[in-house]
């Protein structure tokens, strides 16, 4: 059909631009769901503590907490609640994550990529779940039909497990465990275990090399990823999320990333091996579409094709968010240290008004690093192409291994070298991030030659 | 040996930080740029259809102001998607009218073979394309009206021209009439003459009796009668 008249130029000053209500009500969703979600963290996960619902039966409902019959009640009610919001979190964040993604990605192939639904084609997540939600929930015939259904639960179980212990903000946790980056570890291996379920039960040649591929991959990755992992937490002395945190500065100089070589390196290990273990280019093997049609997920449609896509993309927020809390200095706010929190807290049950701003704070310097983090994931998917099986298993066994061995004793040497000469820590950071500006400035550089070599400038019109 | 492979170990990691070097610049150098493609269908410059080559085959239109009616698109269509049936003018009973001409475009495969045949151009391919239809009956397009049938058009030997709307704009009406989501024509629109029946089996052939060649000729007409 021809174009509608709304859309012709002699009517509207710009060609293809939206109508105003569309672009208002997208930025107005687009940022609105975000804000409330991160709203509701903020307020509940402080809130839903055993001790404030402690204080909320003893000053509201005027009844002492330890003989007070629905104690366990209120308490189990308020962490579903956070537990419900948590799960939305995740499930919204992979959202936007895929049009954000697709957006990024078609950019860098020189297109333009969503822009039907909503304001830049961003309720495209949205069409695109409700789509899979209308469709037939198909099993194959010869599939095994309990571990088919079942598969799906475990992937995302091991996806939402993860929200438990991911710091938001300075009090911002559902439970800061003493073991969080281990118990991290462990959840995820959950999705392992989906995956290969779903490879096994599909009973299709695609999905089983799937899931092969993917439990050898990601099995092989969990040991560098570990190790390297282990730097940080040498670093810090403790496994709790928010310790290892607590250990570091505000400022770059003060980041686990810079204050230690070695953490660098480890830095870049982790980094990899988190690509290796959430499926991502350039380690899509086990959907590798060229050879396996989808790998694992051949088989599956509707909700239960949706549930994949949503933990892989979802699983980019958890990875940045692990790698902000271990490298990059998680919710550090700077000028504000640990007293100051303290003094803004009060004395009172119900933290002061000051309190809950530098949590807003904290909170927005997480999310901001791991937006960052998140945005170099996408940007090395469209960089580089899929590699081999055996260039997959010689990178993770000849490669990280020794290396993050190497970086494991040599944090443990460091460590006993800071232990004598204090001043190495800040040292180590000023220099350390003088040279990686000095590298990203070369890298802009390069950038700009890009650029110009094909007669082309900056423009970042046209979305 | 080991000493290669020493070289292609660190050699590796070298390649690996080179690669990443110059494959994140140059992504990031397009993801600055402005894209290529332009977007189809609300931020093209102007209407697709006027930045198409003039020879592309789009939809095809009927003029019937200078149609003749001689049948030679139909007869030319490899794939009979055009149907013309004539009848007799009442206004002139020495002309004929048109009553029929219908042009089934989902059917359509655009080769042109109609429009070379065409003394006077009266068919011709147009350049539009965007025919979306939610009930595919409506792609079949009525040049003729039953009703009123438009009597053919008589050729002048000497005429340099033949006087034709413009190309496009009957077919674009068409459209535009209909909107995308229209209900569909509760029929089908007739369809071509069925074949010629076949012919009867040979009566001199001494095999077959006599009193069954009646029968199966009345058998192959019976199904055209019905009809």
């Amino acid at each position: 059909m021809t174009a509608a008249p709304a859309n012709t130029p002699t009517r509207t000053p710009r060609i293809g631009a939206n109508p105003r209500g569309v672009v208002l009500g997208t930025l107005a969703i687009g940022f609105g769901i975000p804000a409330v979600l991160f709203a509701a963290v903020l307020v509940l996960s402080p809130l839903s503590k055993p001790l404030m619902i402690d204080a909320f039966i003893r000053n509201v409902l005027g009844q002492d907490p330890a003989t007070f019959g629905y104690r366990n009640l209120l308490y189990g009610l308020s962490v579903a609640i956070l537990a419900f919001v948590l799960v939305n979190f995740g499930a919204i964040v992979s959202g936007m994550t895929v049009w954000w993604e697709m957006r990024v990605s078609s950019r860098m192939q020189s297109r333009v990529g969503y822009n039907r639904v909503g304001a830049g084609g961003f309720f495209q997540w949205v069409a695109d779940a409700v789509k899979l939600l209308l469709k037939e929930d198909l099993i194959p015939a010869d599939a095994d039909q309990l571990l088919f259904r079942a598969a799906p639960y475990f992937v995302l179980t091991g996806f939402a497990l993860t929200f438990v212990a991911l710091p938001f903000g300075e009090s911002l946790i559902a439970a800061d465990l003493n073991v969080g980056i281990f118990y991290m570890i462990a959840v995820t291996a959950l999705v392992v275990v989906g995956i290969l379920l779903a490879g096994w039960s599909s009973n299709s040649k695609w999905a089983l090399f799937g899931g092969m591929r993917s439990a050898a991959q990601v099995i092989s990755y969990e040991i560098p990823a570990g190790i390297a992992i282990m730097v940080p937490v040498l670093m810090a002395g403790s496994l709790s999320m928010q310790e290892i945190i607590r250990q570091q500065g505000a400022w770059p100089w003060q980041w686990n990333l810079f204050t230690n070589p070695f953490a660098l390196v480890a830095f870049v290990i982790f980094f990899v091996s988190q690509l290796a273990e959430g499926n991502r280019t350039p380690f899509d093997l086990p959907e590798a579409e060229s050879e396996l049609v989808a790998g694992y997920l051949s088989e599956y449609s509707s909700f239960r094709f949706a549930i994949y896509f949503l933990v892989e993309f979802g699983n980019l927020w958890v990875m940045a968010a692990v790698a902000v809390t271990l490298f990059f200095g998680g919710w550090q706010v700077p000028f504000a240290g640990p007293e100051v929190f303290a003094a803004a807290k009060g004395a009172g049950d119900l933290p002061g008004l000051a309190w809950w701003g530098l949590q807003i704070l904290s909170m927005g310097v997480f999310a901001a690093k791991t937006l960052f983090v998140l945005n170099l994931i996408v940007w090395v998917r469209w960089t580089l192409p899929r590699i081999r099986v055996d260039q997959m298993m010689v990178l993770c066994w000849k490669y990280l291994v020794p290396f993050a061995f190497v970086a494991f004793v040599a944090t443990l040497l460091w460590q006993i070298l800071l232990a004598h000469v204090p001043g190495a820590r800040t040292a180590t950071g000023a220099v350390l991030v003088a040279s990686t500006a000095v590298v990203a400035a070369f890298f802009i550089r390069q950038t700009r030659r890009n650029l110009v070599a094909m007669g082309d400038r900056v423009d970042l019109t046209n979305w | 040996m080991p000493n290669t492979t020493q070289r292609g170990y660190v050699g590796h990691i070298g390649d690996t930080v080179k690669s990443f070097w110059h494959g994140l610049s140059i992504t990031a150098s397009y993801l600055l740029r402005r894209p290529v493609t332009v977007q189809y269908p609300d931020r093209t410059p102007m209407p697709v259809r006027d930045m198409l080559p003039a020879r592309y085959r789009g939809f095809l239109e009927v003029d019937a102001s200078i149609c003749t009616g001689c049948q030679a698109c139909e007869r030319a269509c490899p794939i009979a998607c055009i149907a013309i049936v004539l009848e007799k003018d009442p206004a002139n009973p020495k002309l004929r009218a048109v009553s029929q001409f219908d042009i089934d475009e989902a059917k359509c495969m655009f080769c042109g073979l109609c429009v070379e045949p065409c003394p006077t151009g009266a068919i011709q391919h147009t350049r539009e394309f965007e025919g979306s239809q939610r009930h595919v009956r409506n792609l079949v397009f009525r040049w003729a009206d039953p009703m009123s049938p438009f009597p053919v058009y008589k050729v002048d030997k000497n005429a340099e021209y033949y006087p034709r709307a413009q190309l496009g704009s009957l077919v674009r009406a068409k459209f535009d009439a209909k909107p995308w989501d229209a209900r569909g024509p509760k029929f089908l629109p007739p369809a071509p003459p069925a074949p010629p029946a076949p012919k009867p089996a040979p009566v001199a052939k001494p095999a077959v009796p006599a009193a069954e060649a009646p029968a199966q000729a009345a058998a192959a007409t019976t199904p055209a009668e019905s009809k």
